[in-house]
């Protein structure tokens, strides 16, 4: 066997790949929705972080910033680790699944957070002085006269960010979460044959590509109008 | 004449610095007052305590017999009464004109949309831009601009309007439209406290002058004796400077 033979049927061997691309893509689906749960949950709590920051009371801040600076400064898989392996020492275990949603959901709220922070204090003292001198309250002007401009300035860090975190869904394979590289590892163990790792690299090519290049547009398209 | 705006002996620290240091005014229905003072004398602070936008470290404040300071009074409610206007526009970027009138119409005094939309059109056209009602800040000049935000601030019916060097920041040929719009309102009978170096405006307009500095009212009158014949040594320095330009 030549060199490239011997990769060939090590990394692209067909019979192999036919055997694990149902598990693939079944790892596929299960990124895809631990994705969509990690953004809805940690874009929300970003939001909501940040709008209470917005309210300045001081210990409150304190807390917010704290935790922010923790979830950002921690490594994703040490988070996942801890709440996987460590949780169940105080009585409550996770699944793989969970565990990996909460974390990633937490690390994509701390930075969201910060995001939506700087977009909500780069909005000039003016628009929140307009809307006050009507008779506006604070809320209604946050939410009507501020944060819609703060969102608008947030799309792009977030949307960068939001693929960075997205692509951690990955750390979840070493809490046994059989997503894209789960599956793939697992089908490398049974089969003892590497090819399901190219399938996995595939996947996560055919699920980021359009995320990221999509990314790309919307930064321009916000970018062209500040 | 019964005053709608009493302020009695405002202070306003900022820190160490003490930017007000017990001002009287006094301003009766249907008056226009004009303030005028170098840069840093306290006349924007002061204008930005009448709805406490700033908020003062001491003295009484009332506006149409509302007690401005107490902290059981509704300020939100309260501002609904006092339109302001600012040198910088501030209108919202994301609302066409039409928007930012009707926001508080329809968020503040809780109009149905179609009631609000009338009434922000009304307001529009009262400043004569009626015709600009779906355009953006963006696509609007800085008179135009100001002239919205001039109405957003009378479509709430205020009982009296606080205008803060409205024409500042625009080009020179901007002004005199801002300034129509002032003197069409001034002859509907609105109440007005204005801080501008608008000296022609203030000359042909204004009931009386205020003149402030260093955080304390140095001499008032009617614009004739405050331009005129001022007379503390003070008023007389500004009113030479200002008038050199």
């Amino acid at each position: 066997m030549t060199g490239w033979e011997r990769f060939a049927d090590s990394f692209l061997n067909a019979r192999v790949a036919a055997e694990y691309l149902p598990k693939i893509v079944e790892g596929f689906g299960l990124t895809v929705v631990l994705a969509l749960c990690i953004i809805a949950a940690g874009l929300t709590a970003g939001l909501a972080l940040a709008v209470l920051r917005s309210l300045g009371v001081r210990p409150l801040n304190w807390l917010i910033i704290f935790a922010v600076d923790l979830f950002r400064a921690l490594p994703p898989l040490v988070v996942i680790a801890l709440l996987y392996f460590g949780l169940p020492a105080a009585g409550l275990s996770l699944s793989g699944f969970a565990a990996a949603w909460l974390a990633l959901s937490l690390v994509l709220m701390a930075f969201s957070e910060e995001i939506f922070w700087a977009g909500i204090t780069a909005v000039p003292k003016g628009q929140w002085e307009a809307a006050r001198s009507t008779g506006l309250g604070f809320l209604p002007t946050l939410r009507l006269v501020v944060l819609p401009q703060a969102l608008r300035i947030t799309v792009p860090p977030l949307t960068n960010r939001t693929i960075a975190i997205t692509k951690n869904t990955a750390l979840a394979s070493v809490v046994a979460v059989p997503e894209i590289l789960g599956a793939a590892q697992a089908g490398v163990s049974f089969g003892f044959n590497p090819t399901p790792l190219t399938l996995g690299a595939a996947a996560y090519l055919v699920l980021f590509l359009p995320v990221v290049v999509l990314g790309r547009w919307v930064e321009t398209r916000f970018a062209w109008k500040r | 004449m019964a005053a709608i705006v009493r302020a009695h002996g405002v202070h306003k620290h900022f820190g160490a610095l003490h930017v007000l240091r017990g001002v009287d005014l006094e301003v009766a229905e249907r008056e226009l007052v004009f303030v005028i003072g170098p840069s840093g004398s306290g006349k924007s602070t002061l204008l930005r305590c009448l709805n406490r936008l700033e908020e003062p470290s001491g003295g009484r404040i009332e506006v149409d017999g509302i007690d401005m300071l107490d902290r059981r009074t509704d300020i939100n409610r309260a501002r609904q009464r006092i339109g302001m206007v600012f040198q910088s526009f501030n209108l919202y970027p994301h609302m066409t004109a039409l928007g930012n009138v009707a926001l508080a119409l329809r968020k503040v005094l809780k109009l149905p949309r179609a009631e609000a939309d009338e009434r922000a059109r009304a307001a529009l056209e009262r400043v004569n831009l009626a015709d600009r009602a779906g355009h953006y800040p963006g696509q609007l000049s800085g008179g135009q601009q100001q002239r919205v935000a001039i109405a957003r601030a009378i479509a709430l019916e205020p009982r009296v309007m606080l205008f803060d060097e409205p024409t500042s920041a625009l080009d020179p040929e901007l002004v005199g439209g801002v300034l129509q719009a002032m003197r069409e309102l001034r002859e509907s009978g609105m109440t007005m406290v204005v801080v501008s170096h608008e000296m022609g405006f203030a000359r042909a307009a204004a009931d009386r002058v205020v003149f402030m500095d260093h955080g304390l009212v140095v001499e008032e009158g009617p614009p004739e004796a405050v331009f005129g014949a001022p007379r503390e040594e003070r008023t007389r320095a500004f009113i030479r400077q200002i008038d050199r330009h």
